[in-house]
């Protein structure tokens, strides 16, 4: 018997197989994983959209400015976690990536397939938050699927933008600073992503209003303010995409730079 | 078209980054800190060749295998795998290739058969099919009873059984083993042996680093030894130890440092070469172990004790530390 060539695999197939492979494995942890996304903004919603409102320290209509936020947040956070935590296992100690860093395709596309599976992972969260943050609030005024083009590209392009920082953070951090990430990186960027008021109320601190633009978060919120609640201010929507682009397009390059650096010696 | 060719590949890894420490001066970086791991190397290995590679603990096998399994980039020269080169078309390497590494790597968040299964699947393989030649790879590497249970639920050796059967799953045309019988008990190394013989058998060339001489002498059918990433010596096994040098081995070891009966070993008629390691005095002799009373005299004479004397007979072996000085094992 004498072994004959493979015929050659077309791209794409390993990207699917690779990306079932980790859609296998998230399916399995979804209980934790929902609780490691979603429970945070789920939190805020009870406080602040429930309880304050109830004891009048809060006015009602806060619901509309803050539920977009919410969503943003789910989404954005849930990106960044399900590619930044499994990279730093997959690199650790016995570099279990290895296995697929020798299927035939270029490198660059299991990277991309970590991303890929990142937005899958951040969609699946916001469309849990958003349905539990409408029971706890009650009715909310003005939200609106109407605009589905634009919920759309806010959710695809804010899921890329935080999945490629998750595999920046993920390849380029070690592995015992990811308290020190979480503390330094995500809860302020969590607190001044215009998730939980408006960008048009931080014209009060002039200062604020154009500090936070370093903020990726902040035109993710707006976006998905401009997409769910048209009706209260929000970021003009050319700001807001054409940032979203350049956030994706930065933490792409950046994120594939750390993943080439790890992947080979 | 050979299976492996390489044309003055040379590996530099860069020199391990100082860290500086507030007032305390960076000490001076050697000139040359970094690390020449593979150093002008000319290889070429025919289709359905059995290939060895011998070498100690830092020769260079690893990075080698890892250059020629698209893993470890180049620093210069050349590789080619089945006609491809290495570098520029990585991909193409990849899909005829199985790697073993030598630390087990599996993928820890699947089963034992999910390993098998999803690693076909990267390679094209449909799912049903890749569960049966998954299957049968367990069977054929003895846990298939472990089937369904978590990879941590493995001992080492069991792991490194997956690890070849996940290098086979895709019935790649050359397969690569990184000192694959390094965990295994006796018996599960001679299972291992007839399965790598059974695939040199189907046609597939085999590239094998390892440290055990019987193990290269047995299944190799060509053995390069290398050192310091150089290539020392490349030939089948049986010209390899004609060319041992044709003198007894006599290591004598002493209860403190040999170095103090070095030169007087030298000195003595029939020596042909002496030199310490630690203290281990190894003596090429021309008359056997005639010379034994006079290594102890000369270690006594210096107040070292001895406490072991072995004598080998030319044979891969003493090839092997007459051109590395180290012993392999
Ligand atoms: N990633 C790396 N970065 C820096 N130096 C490295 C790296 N990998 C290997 N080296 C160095 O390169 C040299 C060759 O190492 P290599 O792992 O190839 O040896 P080996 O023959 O496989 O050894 P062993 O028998 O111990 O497995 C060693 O000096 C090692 O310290
Ligand atoms: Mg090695």
């Amino acid at each position: 018997m004498t072994v004959e060539p493979l015929a050659p695999v077309a791209p794409s197939r390993v990207f699917i197989a690779i990306l079932l492979r980790d859609l296998t494995v998230a399916r399995r942890e979804l209980p934790y994983f929902l609780v490691r996304t979603a429970l945070q903004p789920i939190l805020f919603v009870t406080v602040f959209g429930f309880l304050l409102p109830r004891m009048g320290l809060i006015p009602h209509g806060y619901s509309t400015t803050m539920l977009p936020g919410v969503v943003a947040l789910s989404l954005a956070l849930s990106a960044i976690q399900s590619v930044a935590l499994p990279m730093m296992q997959d690199f650790g100690f016995t570099k279990e990536i290895e296995d697929r860093l020798l299927s035939p395709v270029p490198i660059h596309l299991v990277a991309a397939e970590k991303v890929v599976g990142g937005v899958l992972q951040g969609i699946v969260a916001a469309l849990f938050v958003l349905p539990v943050a409408r029971l706890i609030m009650g009715p909310i005024p003005g939200l609106s699927f109407r605009n589905l083009p634009l919920l759309l590209a806010v959710t695809i392009l804010g899921g890329t933008a935080f999945s490629a920082m998750g595999l920046y953070l993920g390849t380029g951090i070690a592995p015992q600073q990811i308290g020190l990430m979480f503390s330094v990186i995500v809860a302020p960027m969590i607190m001044f992503g215009c998730t939980y008021y408006p960008w048009a109320g931080l014209s009060h601190v002039p200062v604020m209003k154009w500090l936070v633009l370093i903020n990726p978060l902040v035109y993710v919120s707006e976006g998905m303010r401009a997409a769910l609640t048209p009706g209260i201010p929000h970021m003009p929507l050319l700001m807001i995409l054409a940032a979203l682009v350049l956030l994706t397009a930065l933490f792409m390059f950046l994120g594939l730079r750390a993943f080439d650096k790890r992947a080979m010696s | 078209m050979n299976a492996i060719e390489t044309r003055s590949l040379r590996k530099v890894y860069p020199a391990p980054a100082i860290k500086k420490r507030r007032g305390v001066p960076a000490p001076a970086a050697p000139p040359s800190a970094e690390i020449v791991a593979i150093d002008s190397l000319d290889l070429a290995v025919a289709e359905g060749e059995f290939f060895g590679v011998l070498g100690p603990n830092g020769a260079g096998k690893t990075t080698l295998i890892g250059i020629l399994t698209t893993r470890v980039r180049i620093t210069a020269g050349e590789a080619f795998v089945s006609g491809a080169n290495v570098t520029t078309d990585p991909a193409a390497v990849r899909s005829r290739i199985g790697v073993v590494p030598q630390r087990p790597n599996p993928d820890r968040s699947l089963s034992v058969i999910e390993n098998l299964v999803f690693h076909a699947t990267y390679f094209g393989i449909g799912r049903a099919e890749a569960a049966r030649r998954g299957e049968k790879l367990l069977e054929r590497m003895g846990i298939a009873d472990k089937m369904h249970a978590k990879v941590d639920q493995l001992s080492g050796g069991q792991q490194q059984r997956l690890m070849i059967a996940r290098a086979l799953s895709h019935d790649p045309k050359v397969v690569f083993l990184d000192e694959p019988t390094v965990g295994l008990d006796p018996q599960a190394r001679l299972s291992l042996w007839e399965i790598l013989r059974e695939l040199h058998d189907q046609g597939r060339t085999i590239v094998m680093s390892t440290h055990y001489m019987e193990e290269a002498d047995q299944l190799c059918g060509r053995l390069a030894i290398i050192d310091q990433g150089k290539l020392l010596a490349l030939d089948t096994p049986a010209v390899l130890k004609t060319k041992a040098p044709g003198d007894t081995l006599v290591e004598v070891t002493f209860d403190g440092d040999a170095s103090v009966a070095a030169d007087a070993a030298r000195a003595m008629e029939g020596v042909s070469s002496a030199e310490a390691r630690g203290p281990i005095l190894r003596v090429f002799s021309k008359r056997g172990g005639e010379l034994i009373p006079s290594l102890i005299n000369a270690g006594e004479a210096h107040g070292r004790v001895v406490r072991d004397i072995q004598l080998s007979r030319p044979s891969l072996e003493t090839l092997f530390i007459s051109l590395t000085g180290r012993k392999l094992t």
